[in-house]
Order: structure tokens, then C-alpha cells, then sequence
């Protein structure tokens, strides 16, 4: 069990950290190379102002026409979202890593805050599931990508929740809950996990066209 | 469920797909795919988390009782999706249904881009959809009717030359009478504006034309209209997918306006058109903007009345509602111009359609459906069911609408819901009301 601990937390996290780094670097710019090439017509159109008017007014919950129709969804995708970055980067125990690893330490938040936050994303994880269950037009449109994904995501919060409450093995757990991090991260730049590194570039446009060619809100 | 269950005969594209093999469809596909399409198409598909968001934007997923297969993601899984999944080998029975999808369930309105989040434009996707379906020769024949007019006459209705200007001048010796002194300047070099119009005006709604001569003679503007093509500003061919015919209609157009060494072009009261001059053609022709500066009639009318030139003999009796056309609300964040302009022509308030302004919803003709023809009449009332309850619930008599494919649209869902209600152009209006000589 030792060295499989040694394994996922050494070399199997220095691959998952590169393949996501240089992954993504690799996604933006041969998308970068593409968008030159073929897009002149909408780069052309780009700003900054309008971009951010965009992204700001998106990120505002329930200010866009589809946030204020879809409340459930709302609350769902916002908590998700934030908890989902915030929650990793704070935890105690992972800090402690960083500490152990590089000496490198940050403040953290409580521990019963992360708790609550782990729970909120699986919580939402069963929300998006059930959606893609029960929900007609999600349902029709849902495929195997869109299941692997949600898979991916809930899993290191499932056994990192597992793991905190110690129930199971302990030791098989923590090695799962690095895994499957471990998977997430490498994850991203290669599945529609990838909406992590261009859905700002696609918002971006949109409000850029919206903004300059149609003079009208695109939220 | 799917375009499959619902399929019409349309002899254009029956005519189209019999035609195709599927090596002819993979190589058409990737001619596309490769040549037209780069990042943005590659990021929506990749990008799109299917979370469904959109579906409630959509008129005809709202008109169906929220049928999957209508939602903008829902049409896009029948129609790009299975193209890129596939890489373009697909047969010519999936052609069809693609073209159906494509040419008549969608407006091309863009009211799901107000919900989703990541910032997916599936009128581009529907676009390119189209694109493709051009390229295969699979397009309806009504509208097809219409781009292969553009193509032999530059406008959009045969309407020949000599008919071109017979029209005019017919309208302006009627006008006369009413406006002694009236005139419709052809071909007037260095005026002011330069007046556009689309070919179902003189083909079918001459009064329009009389109207708007007897508005710019009202306001003392110093105006011509071309005699030569380069008349027409509309733009079928930007629907069917034939860009190449686009480009070379904002050109005609474009050049027309420049020969004359007109100051601007004043557009009439159509929506596509202007789309076309903003969004699309210029684009395809590598411009930015437009190469002489273009206004649609409501931001024309709006300056006439701010200037004071618009004179009123008497207020149009209100409440009315406002119908806001896509292409140039959404499309150019007209609505609130309009609106000024509506309060200073009615008495009484104008009565809000629950969606309004940019969240407007279509009047399900736009985007070339309705010139898709009596085939698809149905299908696209059936499609404007939501709308029509937006209207019913305003109470109210009057819509006020200043594009001609919403008023075509409107005109028949106000029939096909029993609505009671009459369909007004901004000109109408102001023709109506303005002060004459007794």
C-alpha cells in the first residue's frame, strides 16, 4: 500500500500536473494557431471592454436570461463551480501537502467550511445526474462524454469525503481520492472538461459581438 | 422523437438528396469543415456542456410543449454533431432531415444566446449547417426560387429592370396627386441618402414605397433611388448559404450607393436585410463595417422626429404592442429607439409582450422560413404558437412591427390563433398621421 501511496503521490502527480499544464497550454495554442488562420472575420471583432461587460454580467447569478429561467440550475452550477476550485485549493490537508512536498504554505480555510463545500459539489454533481436523467431536453442531448465528465468530477469529492469521515479503508480511499484527482487534472484539456480553458474565449466573443456589432446585452 | 417523425415534401430537397452519394456528401462536409470553419466552430462543439439551458429560449421547443428535438442543442445534435462525429460520411436521407432542421426550425433569431452561459452562437452553427446544405444542392425550393432570382437580377423577385423603375414612377405620379410637387429622385448624385428597399416592395407592397416618398418629401430630405440593380438590400441567398451570391449582392448593393456619391443609405423597414449589411455579407467580403454608412427606417424615422420633421395632423390610437424584430433589436439594439419613436406616434402605452426588447421572441418567419414556402407554412405556425400567446396576453388591437418577413409571419399566426389584431409598419404610421395637404 506504501508504494502505491508513494506512486500516486509522486511520479502519477507529477504526470497528471503535467499532462494538464502542458495539455493545456498545448489546447490554447493550436486553438490560438487555428482561430488565426480560419476566424479572421470574429477576431476581428474582439474587445476587451466588451468582453469583460460579458464575463462580468455572466458571472452575476441569476442576471443573465438563462440563469433567471433556470434557478435550480443557478444555484446548482454556481455553488459547483466555486466550491469546486475553492474547497482543493483551501483544504487543511492538502496545504499540508504543499508544505510537506515544497514548503510552501498559504492561509487555509476551516476545515468544517471545506466539509461543507466538498458535500455541496457532490450534492450538485447528483443534481446535474438527475437532470440528465429526468429531464427530457437533457436527456436528449446527453452522451458518454457528458457522463465521463460528471463521473471525473464527483469522484475525487466523493472519496475525499470518504476518506476525511474514514469510512471504508482508509488507506484504499486516500489512494483512490488521489487518483481520481490525479485523472480530473489530466482530464481537463482532453474532454469537454475543456470548457475550463476556452469557454472564457467563447464568452468573450459573444459579448464582443454583441457588444460591437449588435449593440445589445448577450446576457 | 426527431426530424425523422416529421419530415415534408419539399421538391427541392427531394430533387437535392437524390442527387448525392454519401463519398459526395464526406467531400462537400470536409470542403466546409476544412475550408470555412476553424476555432469557433471547433470550440461551440466542444465546448457545449449539453446542460440544456437553451432549450426555453427557443420558440419552437416553447410552441412544441418542450419536444427535445426542437431546443437549439437538440437541433444541433441531429444536424452538426452527427456531421463531426462522423466526419461527414453520412447518407442522403440525413441530408434532408438536416436541411429541414436547418432551413425551417430555426430563425436563426439567437435568443438561446442569452442563455448559455458559455457563449455558444448555434445561429452560426445553423448557419454553417446551411452552408453545407447549399453546397449539396439540398435547399427549399421556394427559397431557393428566391436566391436564384438574386443571382440572374440582383434582386430578390425577378422584378426586371424596366419594371424596376416603371414602378417608381407609377408611385410617383400617384403620390402626386395627394403631394403635388412630390418627387422620387432617380439616380441623384451627391444626395443625402440613398434609399433601399427590398424586391417584395415593388413586387407586391408598392404602398410602402409611396409611403416613404411621402415621408421624405414630408421632411424636405434630399434623397434618390438607384435605377440600376444594386436597389434590392435584401439578402436570400444569406440564408440558403450561398455566400458567395452574398458577397457579390453587399456589393452590388455597396457599389450602387457609391457611384452615386450618396452620404448614407437609408434602409426600409426590413430586418434580414440589414443583418445582411452589419453582420454577414460585410464579413464575407472582408469588411468590418460597411463601406458607406447604413441606417435601418427605425433610427431614420427616429432622427426625423427628433429633428421635428415628422409633423402630426393627429396621434395613431393606441394601446398597441411592440413587436421587436431580431435583426435589428437583437441584431443592432434598436428597441429603444423604437420605442421613443412609437410613444411620439401613439396615443396610449405601449403594451409589453412578456419577452421584449433583446429577449424578444421571433415571429417564426425570419431566417429565410418563411421564404421556404407553402410547405412549411404549418410547421412554422405551429412554431409560433408561443409567440402568439405573448400577443394574445397584451390584449391590446394593435402590433407595431418594422420588418416585413415579421409582418408576413405575424400576420399569418394573428390569423392561425384567432389573435384580432392588425399589423402595423413604423411608415404605416407616421403616412397615416402625418400632416397633408388638404
Amino acid at each position: 500500500m506504501h508504494e502505491i501511496y508513494n506512486l500516486v503521490t509522486g511520479p502519477l502527480a507529477w504526470l497528471a500536473w503535467g499532462i494538464f499544464i502542458v495539455g493545456s497550454i498545448y489546447r490554447l495554442a493550436i486553438m490560438y494557431i487555428l482561430a488565426k488562420k480560419k476566424d479572421a472575420p470574429s477576431l476581428a471583432y474582439m474587445s476587451w471592454g466588451f468582453s469583460l461587460r460579458s464575463i462580468i454580467n455572466w458571472l452575476i447569478p441569476f442576471n443573465a436570461l438563462g440563469w433567471r429561467r433556470n434557478p435550480l440550475m443557478t444555484v446548482a452550477t454556481f455553488a459547483f463551480h466555486i466550491c469546486l476550485v475553492v474547497a482543493p485549493i483551501f483544504l487543511l490537508a492538502h496545504v499540508a501537502l504543499w508544505d510537506q512536498f515544497f514548503g510552501i504554505t498559504y492561509p487555509v480555510l476551516d476545515e468544517k467550511v471545506t466539509d461543507i463545500m466538498t458535500m455541496i459539489v457532490v450534492a450538485a454533481c447528483l443534481i446535474f445526474a438527475a437532470r440528465r436523467i429526468f429531464q427530457k431536453e437533457v436527456r436528449y442531448v446527453s452522451g458518454f462524454q457528458d457522463w465521463l465528465i460528471l463521473v471525473i468530477a464527483v469522484l475525487p469529492f466523493a472519496t475525499g469525503l470518504l476518506a476525511y469521515y474514514q469510512l471504508g479503508n482508509y488507506q484504499v480511499m486516500i489512494v483512490l481520492h488521489i487518483l481520481s484527482g490525479e485523472i480530473m487534472l489530466a482530464a481537463i484539456p482532453f474532454t469537454r472538461l475543456s470548457h475550463m480553458l476556452f469557454s472564457v474565449f467563447t464568452r468573450s466573443y459573444m459579448g464582443s459581438e454583441f457588444g460591437g456589432v449588435r449593440r445589445v446585452k448577450d446576457w | 422523437m426527431g426530424i425523422k417523425d416529421r419530415l415534408i415534401e419539399d421538391v427541392g430537397l427531394r430533387e437535392g438528396v437524390k442527387r448525392l452519394t454519401e463519398d459526395k456528401i464526406e467531400q462537400v462536409v470536409q470542403t466546409v469543415l476544412k475550408g470555412e470553419t476553424g476555432a469557433r466552430l471547433a470550440a461551440y462543439s466542444e465546448i457545449c456542456m449539453r446542460c440544456g439551458l437553451c432549450s426555453e429560449a427557443c420558440h419552437f421547443y416553447l410552441s412544441h410543449d418542450g419536444d427535445p428535438s426542437y431546443s437549439p442543442v437538440g437541433k444541433v445534435q441531429q444536424t452538426m454533431a452527427v456531421l463531426l462525429k462522423k466526419k461527414g460520411r453520412v447518407s442522403p436521407d440525413f441530408i434532408y432531415g438536416m436541411a429541414q432542421i436547418a432551413y425551417t426550425e430555426c430563425n436563426l433569431c439567437r435568443r438561446c444566446v442569452h442563455f448559455c452561459p458559455v457563449g455558444i452562437d448555434t445561429g452560426y452553427i445553423m448557419s454553417t449547417v446551411r452552408r453545407i446544405c447549399h453546397k449539396l444542392g439540398v435547399t427549399p425550393q421556394y427559397i431557393q426560387d428566391t436566391a436564384h432570382s438574386h443571382s440572374a437580377t440582383f434582386n430578390q423577385m425577378w422584378v426586371k429592370e424596366d419594371e424596376w423603375t416603371d414602378s417608381l414612377q407609377w408611385q410617383e405620379d400617384e403620390a402626386r396627386e395627394e403631394f403635388p410637387g412630390l418627387r422620387i429622385p432617380l439616380d441623384k448624385e451627391g444626395a443625402d441618402i440613398y434609399y433601399s428597399v427590398i424586391a417584395p416592395e415593388p413586387k407586391f407592397r408598392t404602398q410602402l414605397i409611396y409611403q416613404a416618398a411621402a415621408i421624405m418629401n414630408a421632411a424636405g430630405a434630399d434623397w434618390t433611388m438607384p435605377s440600376e440593380p444594386g436597389w434590392d438590400n435584401s439578402d436570400m441567398c444569406m440564408f440558403t448559404g450561398d455566400f458567395e451570391m452574398m458577397g457579390r449582392l453587399k456589393r452590388k448593393h455597396f457599389e450602387s450607393a457609391q457611384k452615386l456619391k450618396v452620404k448614407r443609405i437609408v434602409m426600409g423597414e426590413c430586418g434580414h436585410a440589414f443583418r445582411s449589411v452589419y453582420d454577414m455579407g460585410n464579413r464575407w467580403v472582408a469588411w468590418k463595417m460597411y463601406p458607406v454608412p447604413v441606417i435601418h427606417s427605425i433610427e431614420f424615422f427616429w432622427e426625423l422626429m427628433k429633428q421635428g420633421k415628422i409633423k402630426l395632423a393627429k396621434k395613431y390610437p393606441g394601446p398597441v404592442t411592440v413587436h421587436d424584430p431580431c435583426n435589428v433589436v437583437r441584431g443592432r439594439g434598436h428597441h429603444e429607439k423604437l420605442r421613443e419613436l412609437v410613444r411620439f406616434l401613439v396615443d396610449g402605452p405601449i403594451i409589453e409582450t412578456a419577452s421584449n426588447r433583446e429577449h424578444n421572441i421571433c415571429c417564426t418567419a425570419g431566417g429565410g422560413v418563411i421564404n421556404c414556402g407553402p410547405p412549411f407554412k404549418n410547421v412554422r405556425l405551429d412554431g409560433s404558437k408561443a409567440k402568439a400567446e405573448e400577443l394574445r396576453a397584451t390584449g391590446v388591437k394593435t402590433i407595431v412591427a418594422p420588418c416585413h418577413n415579421c409582418h408576413g409571419g405575424l400576420e399569418d399566426t394573428v390569423h392561425r390563433y384567432k389573435l384580432d389584431m392588425h399589423i402595423k409598419f413604423l411608415g404605416d404610421i407616421i403616412y397615416e398621421c402625418m400632416e397633408k395637404p388638404s
